[in-house]
This record gives structure tokens, C-alpha cells and sequence, in this order.
């Protein structure tokens, strides 16, 4: 019994953290709309608790903003449009995940790069170390048996 | 060992790694190279302030608004208010301590009459506006009551207080986040507005 109990509020309380921030009072009747609200509001950042979502954030800046992502959807946005909207106002910072274009190169391919060069690098230090063909010198049986000797020592 | 590590041993001239005049290989120097540049962004980056977020909205018209002056106050504040002039807006509220923080400055300042100081005051209760600038003094030539913080972020308003300044072409010049200080004052924002004000006079 203990552990039913235990096992069904576990489930509430992970359940209402994934809920996030979001008040019922703010959810938009059409649940599409709601979806396609809580995706977006997913993917933007709270610039007062930088680390978060604005789904997430309790932040009155976040709630403002999840009711405006909603207002532009229900006035027929698209995705892309009520994001870009949000953006116009406060930059690409406000996008959790950053956009790719010529000034985020760097940090896109970067660690690419820096992988590249080193894969390339030890790619061509093990290409040269197979590539060794000194040859090595022919002895005779009695030489062959003093090397071993002098060799076996070291 | 074998025997062609002890070739190796007899022949000093001969090693493992890459021949080139100088020994090993320049291609080894690319990983440390792309390190080094990481390296220095990062310690750019670490030195930077990520609650300063820069305003994407300098050289853009001011966005389009008109908002009742504060309860208590006569002019209100719009879009059209702002061109013809270099102007100051200030996003303050009554229950920011920062705005308290900068107030003296921004009487201050409005006397000196050398630019005209403009608030916008957000998500205040219009009674808490209204006693706020009774007791404390009012510096703003023009008042906009921002109730529900919608016109704040069509400025990109993302925090309390801001200010902004506005040319005469009604264009957001400059931003400055969190409160003024004298220092900020005398070396950013005055230098700047008296060279938006001399600008335009040409």
C-alpha cells in the first residue's frame, strides 16, 4: 500500500514539474494552439533567469511573453512567425538554441573543426609511422645470435 | 625491442615522426592553434556581462505606441512625441529600488534642461505611480502608463530600470541598462546626446 501511495505522488510531483511555469489561466482553449504555444515557449529564453525557458520561468517577463506567443498564434502566426516576432524585439539571445548563420559559425563548427584538425593530424602520424620502410639489414645466423645476446640484456 | 628499433637506435638520423627541416610537423600545430583561439574567446567572454543584453532595436524608428500620462499627470506619451528632438526615455516603476536608486540623477538632470526626460513607467498600479512621483519629485516632461508592460517590449524592455536615447529622428540611438550613474552619465550618455543634438543641427 506504502508503495502504491508512494509510486502515485511521485508521479504528481514529476508530472507538475514538467508542467512548467505555465497557469491554467494563461492555456489557450484549442490544444493545437496550446502545443504549438508550449513548443515555442520551450525553445525561448527568460532573460531574467537566463537559464531558463520561458515555459519554465515563473518570471513576470516569462508569463507576459507566454501570453503573447499565445495572442500571435490565435491571431493565425505561424511557428516561425511568432518566434520571429519575439526575436524582433529582443535578438537572437533570446533563442535557447542559437541560430546558424555566418555570425554563430564559429560556435556551430568549431568543435568540428578542432576535431577535424586533430583526426587529421594523428591521421597522418599514423599514416607515416606504416609508411617506414627501412629495411633492415640482413645478418648472418651467428651475427643474428649475438645481436639477440646484446639485445636481451637492455 | 625488436629490430627495427634497434635500426632506429643505430641510426640517429633517422626518427618516427614527419621529416621537415625543422622536425615535427606543422600539421601537429593545428589543434593547439584552434585551441588557443577558443581559449581567447572564452576569455573575452568571461569578462563579459551576460545580464547586458544589446538592444537589437539601435538605429530602428521607435516602436509604434501612445499611452495615457500617469495618473496624476497631464501629458501622455506616444511615437510622435518622440521625433523632432533628441529625448531621454526612462522605463522606471515605483516598486523598483534601482529606480529609486537613480531618481536624484534624473531630477538632476532634468533641470539642467539639456534634454527632455521622458517615463515609462511599467506594470505599475496607477495609485503606487502617482504617490511615487509625489513624494520623490517628478523629472519626466512626459509620462506613458504602461499597465500591462506590452508597450515595454516592443522597446525590448526585458528589466527595471532602462533607459533609452532617442534622436531626432525618432530612431533608438542608444540603450542603457540598469540605473545611471553619474559616472555612465558624464561619460556615455551626455557626450552622446550632445553629439545627436549637434548632429542634427547641421
Amino acid at each position: 500500500m506504502k508503495k502504491i501511495i508512494i509510486s502515485v505522488l511521485s508521479l504528481f510531483i514529476l508530472t507538475s514539474s514538467i508542467a512548467g511555469a505555465v497557469e491554467p489561466s494563461e492555456m489557450l482553449d484549442d490544444p493545437v494552439l496550446e502545443q504549438r504555444a508550449r513548443e515555442i515557449s520551450k525553445g525561448l529564453r527568460c532573460l531574467v533567469c537566463q537559464n531558463q525557458s520561458i515555459d519554465e520561468s515563473n518570471a513576470g517577463l516569462a508569463k507576459d511573453l507566454r501570453i503573447l506567443v499565445r495572442e500571435r498564434l490565435t491571431a493565425g502566426d505561424s511557428d516561425q512567425q511568432a518566434i520571429d516576432f519575439i526575436v524582433a524585439r529582443y535578438g537572437d539571445f533570446v533563442l535557447l538554441n542559437p541560430p546558424f548563420k555566418l555570425a554563430t559559425l564559429a560556435l556551430w563548427l568549431g568543435p568540428f573543426g578542432i576535431a577535424g584538425a586533430a583526426g587529421l593530424a594523428y591521421f597522418n602520424f599514423i599514416r607515416r609511422r606504416s609508411k617506414d620502410t627501412r629495411a633492415v639489414p640482413v645478418l648472418s645466423h651467428e651475427e643474428e645470435a649475438r645481436f639477440e645476446k646484446i639485445i636481451d640484456k637492455i | 625491442m625488436n629490430k627495427e628499433a634497434a635500426t632506429d637506435l643505430l641510426n640517429p638520423e633517422s626518427t618516427e615522426q614527419p621529416e621537415t627541416k625543422n622536425g615535427i610537423s606543422r600539421i601537429y600545430a593545428l589543434p593547439l592553434i584552434g585551441f588557443a583561439f577558443i581559449a581567447v574567446a572564452f576569455a573575452i567572454g568571461l569578462t563579459l556581462n551576460p545580464r547586458d543584453i544589446p538592444s537589437v532595436l539601435i538605429g530602428e524608428k521607435v516602436p509604434e505606441f501612445n499611452l495615457p500620462a500617469v495618473q496624476g499627470r497631464t501629458l501622455g506619451l506616444s511615437d510622435t512625441d518622440l521625433k523632432g528632438e533628441v529625448s531621454l526615455v526612462n522605463v522606471f516603476a515605483s516598486w523598483c529600488t534601482a529606480c529609486r536608486a537613480e531618481h536624484p540623477l534624473l531630477m538632476n538632470l532634468a533641470k539642467q534642461n539639456i534634454v527632455p526626460v521622458h517615463g515609462l513607467n511599467y506594470k505599475d498600479k496607477p495609485d503606487d505611480a502617482q504617490q511615487w512621483l509625489d513624494s520623490l519629485g517628478d523629472p519626466y516632461t512626459r509620462t506613458g502608463a504602461d499597465i500591462d508592460g506590452r508597450v515595454a517590449i516592443d522597446w525590448g524592455v526585458y528589466g527595471v530600470p532602462e533607459t533609452f536615447i532617442v534622436d531626432k529622428e525618432g530612431r533608438i540611438a542608444y540603450k542603457q541598462i540598469g540605473a545611471i550613474t553619474q559616472k555612465i552619465l558624464d561619460e556615455k550618455i551626455l557626450p552622446f546626446i550632445r553629439k545627436l543634438q549637434d548632429r542634427s543641427d547641421q
